[in-house]
């Protein structure tokens, strides 16, 4: 990283330049079975990517090597620069677990002040992550007696504190109702904007119009890399659940 | 190690204490409900003068292995330390916010068995009452070592409770209280010198017969075994897992 200019601090919303995620030839094992084999791949700055395909299609260990938990058999990733998992990036990079990761027995806020303490950072951000997932009413409530949907938007939160600038997101989105899944979209594309960088994952496909760079993942092996309209375009289908399919068999007759 | 996180580790785990007081009043009050109980069987006897301090290690040692081991498996299993250890939080942060937690606990469970022993029940000691709150909090403290380090062979909450039969019940039998150390089988009395109960006890024996109680020794090797098992605890905490 160059500090020349002395405006490292800014580069959240500064740099929309360069690239977030950079993976080259990727290799993961899980015992003696091959889950991903030379994969490749490059997301930008600033940018928001959804990561789809059916669950087992390897989206969740995509992205636990891209945040640095993943033991990698080979290959390179790099984050913001940085070797994935570098100790550096753990201010920079917000990770929410596909199932939720925060504490039951703890309230809502008593879970954000544990994790804002731990990166060093504000209890106005606390307060702020709890508006930014509509959680201000529960935030004195044991996570232990929320819905699921509300467990789920507690870790989010965690994940959002500290204002990473790179948000790997695993399946944020599930099992929240349709207005909350449209208002947490338009804080991802909000976040974006602002210059952060996301990816976000998930297997529900009619999010995939929400995201301007798809990536569609099948059995460990990218399936697609499009925008939404060029992925209906090539495909022919109505829709990107039709366009998902349509990859399949043609992957299949290949 | 930042002190900033240890100490706001610890103070989560006292808030989730907290917020389960069942829990809590079991771990102030189950030690000195046994020591009660110890009194009535032996009549406040002789025999209760000289096992007393001895269950006075064993009890936080017990309790504080079966806590913590139970806590560190769910932060195992629930994805919070998968988390935490993506977060710029170090081991030795995370085990010491742990090892601080509980051992405020084990201050006051000692504090309690030990003044309700002595006061209350009479139960006779040449030494220091505060010595035996001491070596009590230390035992406390090898009981959270050990459970931090074992909970990482359990993959399940029935797997960590089944732990405690297999290393702390052996630790029991061979620390002396049953038969003095010296009496066993040569074999088993080599054995007992590589456990830590066994120099816990010989330090409440020490506390109980002497005026002025040499305890230290004892005390420095039980430290020893707690920071051994905590380094060994830090290197089962892995940021990649398979």
């Amino acid at each position: 990283m160059n500090f020349k200019s002395g405006r490292a601090s800014t580069s959240r919303h500064g740099s929309g330049t360069g690239d977030a995620i950079r993976i080259s030839g990727l290799r993961v094992e899980r015992g003696a079975r091959v889950v991903r084999d030379d994969f490749d791949l490059t997301v930008r700055r600033g940018t928001l990517t959804g990561l789809l395909g059916p669950s087992g299609s390897g989206k969740s260990t995509l992205m636990r090597a891209i945040v640095g938990v993943q033991e990698i058999a080979s290959g390179q990733v790099d984050v913001l620069g940085l070797p994935a998992g570098s100790p550096p990036l753990r201010h920079r990079v917000g990770y929410l677990t596909q199932s939720p990761s925060v504490y039951g027995d703890l309230t809502v806020r008593e879970n954000l002040r544990y994790f804002a303490a731990v990166l060093g950072t504000t209890r106005a951000s606390v307060d702020r992550t709890i508006e930014q997932v509509d959680l201000a009413s529960h935030a004195d409530d044991l996570v232990n007696n929320l819905s699921g949907g509300q467990e789920s938007r507690a870790s989010l939160a965690v994940a959002l504190l500290g204002e990473p600038e790179l948000l790997v997101l695993d399946e944020p989105t599930v099992g929240l109702d349709p207005v909350l899944r449209r208002d947490l979209w338009t804080l991802f594309n909000r976040l974006a904007d602002e210059g952060v960088t996301l990816l976000v994952s998930s297997h529900v496909m009619d999010e995939a119009e929400r995201c301007p760079r798809l990536l569609l993942l099948r059995e460990g092996n990218l399936l697609a890399d499009d925008t939404p309209a060029g992925l209906l375009e090539s495909t022919g289908a109505a829709d990107a659940e039709h366009a998902f399919l349509h990859l399949i068999d043609e992957g299949a007759r290949r | 190690m930042n002190a900033r996180i240890t100490l706001a580790t610890a103070g989560r785990v006292l808030t989730q204490l907290r917020h389960d007081p069942r829990t809590l009043a079991l771990l102030l009050l189950v030690p000195s409900v046994l020591m009660t109980l110890l009194w009535w069987v032996y009549d406040g006897g002789p025999v209760f003068d000289q096992i007393g301090p001895a269950l006075l290690a064993l009890f936080p040692f017990v309790v504080m292995f079966l806590v913590t081991s139970v806590a560190t498996l769910r932060e195992r299993t629930s994805g919070t330390l998968e988390r935490l250890l993506t977060l710029p939080i170090g081991k030795l942060d995370f085990l010491l916010g742990y090892a601080l937690a509980f051992g405020l606990m084990a201050v006051f469970q000692a504090l309690i068995a030990a003044t309700l022993a002595v006061a209350v029940l009479g139960m006779d000691v040449a030494g220091p009452t505060w010595l035996l709150v001491t070596v009590a909090v230390l035992d406390a403290l090898l009981g959270v070592a050990l459970g931090l380090f074992v909970s990482a062979f359990a993959a399940t909450e029935f797997q960590v409770v089944q732990f405690m039969p297999a290393l702390v019940l052996p630790q029991f039998l061979l620390c002396g209280l049953l038969v003095p150390r010296d009496e066993m089988p040569d074999v088993l009395a080599a054995v007992s010198n590589v456990l830590p109960l066994s120099y816990a006890v010989d330090a409440m024996r020490e506390v109980q017969t002497a005026v002025e109680p040499a305890v230290w020794g004892y005390a420095a090797i039980i430290a020893g075994f707690a920071v051994g098992l905590l380094t060994l605890g830090a290197a089962t905490l892995r940021r990649r897992t398979p």
